[in-house]
């Protein structure tokens, strides 16, 4: 079942074309990777997915979901590195979009965020201040308060840039299980090699997709194996 | 000493001062933690800067100074902030652009009319003097208006003040809560820049946010403690320009007063903070030695 299709997506960023002639299609359990170089519109194209970006032409739908339903793990901004917020604290602000006006967390709001805390292992760090963390554990947080935003899509930008490759192995082996416990993935990433060996479908975009299509397939394409020689820099 | 205090909390001019300031330093301090967490520190900096311009038109027109200060300090968050987000100009250079063009401008109005005086001393450090009973009125309103914002909102302006894109991505109309802080933050100054003077109210904002972030990591406690320093300060800032008289028989003025006492506290909790560190650090090379052991 689709979640998710895009049609004819023409985006542009300070009245440059960033992003044209994008369709595709993502179904329930889906693990998409999407990758290419820096400026091809990787970033763009995700918000406005999320409706941060009003596409130009196009259009976006989602089945079964509404767009403040995505689990979104944004790059980290300068401001998050000495910002005091408790674990606890990060984790519940994912629980906000299904309050409508409510004030204040219930008891559902916060019996959710503590089976993520669980979910991902990070439950012993709850109390601890975000900023205190290793980059790995801070990923794990915004992960869990992405999870308590969404049943069934993650959307992540980049999110192993700046982990060492322990750290970054254990995120994808994390985001594997999730993927398998039924939840879509879509992940901007440069990383190619492991985007073919964990991603289901892979999304190469160069303003214009250059490939969509399963991640098996995509090494047999010319610029595919390119890419995995890495004869081309991403 | 106490009867000294004693007798001063006997004139109504004092208990006043007392009621306007604890409402406004409590506001300023709620504020102030989203508006340095978020790089904004400097707003409240132009804004009152803005505010001592306003009062410069006032003066010179004869007009009450907040029916004229209320509604030019709300419009000028509102550039403040359409500007830092849109133009070319950045954020801190539109502050610093605002703020000493309005400063420029209240000093020439000041010396066309009335002239520099006492007065325009007043309004930039502040006097106790000038609160009156409708300026009491205000600020309880203000504070009512700010603490209830705040409470009912208090999710919204974390989740906000965190990471604007996760806030906007999952629905939060991030946008109108920056607005809401530009906009409470322009009342507390109008309201508190009178006594705190127009140069120094900024630093009630940022000083009780910046001092419990020394020690604080969670940001409830640093809210809660914010709250209650501002208030502490604030009332021992106060005792001592009422008590300390200087050489030539007047007193410091509460402003700068308040602020130095905001200082004190801010070096206390460095040293604090720091001490807690080298006190982990130590602990953490004693337990390697143990395990390595």
């Amino acid at each position: 079942m689709n979640i998710l299709s895009c049609r004819e997506l023409y985006i542009k960023y300070d009245a440059k074309a960033v992003v044209k002639n994008v369709s595709f299609d993502l179904k329930d359990g889906d693990y998409l990777s999407i990758i290419g170089e820096n400026g091809s519109g990787k970033t763009t194209l995700m918000k406005s997915i999320l409706g941060l970006i009003k596409p130009v032409a196009g259009h976006i739908e989602f089945q079964g979901i509404k767009q403040i339903e995505i689990g979104y793990l944004p790059q980290q901004t300068s401001i998050q590195k000495d910002f005091p917020a408790s674990v606890l604290e990060v984790v519940l602000s994912g629980c906000l979009n299904r309050h409508g006006f409510l004030p204040f967390y219930s008891s559902r709001d916060k019996k959710r965020a503590q089976e993520n805390l669980e979910n991902l292992g990070i439950d012993q760090l709850k109390r601890k201040a975000y900023c205190d963390l290793s980059g790995g554990q801070q990923q794990r947080v915004l992960l869990a308060r992405a999870l308590c935003a969404t049943e069934k899509v993650l959307m992540l930008d980049e999110p192993v840039t700046g982990l060492d490759p322990a750290a970054s192995e254990e995120l994808y082996t994390l985001l594997n299980k999730l993927n398998s416990e039924g939840i879509a993935i879509i992940m901007i990433s440069h990383d190619v090699k492991s985007a073919v060996k964990y991603g289901s479908k892979i999304l190469h975009l160069k303003t214009e997709p250059l490939f969509f299509g399963l991640a098996s397939e995509y090494g047999k394409t010319d610029v595919g194996s390119k890419m995995l020689r890495g004869e081309t820099h991403v | 000493m106490f009867s000294i205090l004693q007798e001063y909390f006997s004139y109504a001019f004092v208990v006043r001062a007392l009621y306007v300031g604890i409402f406004v330093a409590l506001c300023s301090a709620l504020l102030g933690v989203s508006l340095v967490l978020k790089r904004y520190s400097m707003i409240g900096d132009g804004l009152s800067h803005v505010g001592f311009g306003t009062l410069a038109i006032a003066m010179a027109l004869n007009l009450a100074p907040l029916q004229v200060s209320i509604p030019l300090v709300l419009l000028a968050a509102f550039l403040l902030l359409r500007v830092s987000e849109n133009s070319k100009i950045k954020g801190d250079a539109a502050i610093a652009l605002i703020s000493s063009s309005s400063l420029a401008l209240g000093g020439i109005i000041i010396a066309v009319s009335t002239g520099m005086g006492a007065d325009v001393c007043n309004y930039m450090f502040g006097a106790i003097l000038a609160m009156r009973i409708s300026d009491v009125y205000l600020s309880i309103g203000a504070a009512a208006v700010v603490l209830i914002l705040y409470l009912i909102f208090y999710n919204r302006i974390f989740t906000v003040t965190f990471d604007e894109s996760f806030a906007k991505a999952t629905g939060t109309k991030v946008g109108y809560y920056n607005m809401l802080i530009a906009f409470l933050t322009a009342l507390v100054i109008v309201v508190g820049m009178r006594m705190m003077g127009a140069m120094l109210i900024s630093g009630l904002i940022i000083f009780p946010a910046l001092t419990s972030m020394r020690i604080l990591k969670s940001f409830k406690s640093v809210v809660i403690t914010s709250a209650v320093l501002a208030v502490i300060c604030f009332f021992l800032g106060m005792v001592l320009s009422l008590i300390i008289s200087t050489p030539k028989g007047g007193n410091i003025p509460p402003g700068a007063s308040i602020v130095a006492v905001n200082l004190g506290a801010f070096c206390l909790f460095l040293i604090i903070g720091a001490l807690k560190k080298w006190n982990a650090g130590r602990k953490l090379r004693q337990d390697l030695k143990e395990a390595a052991k």
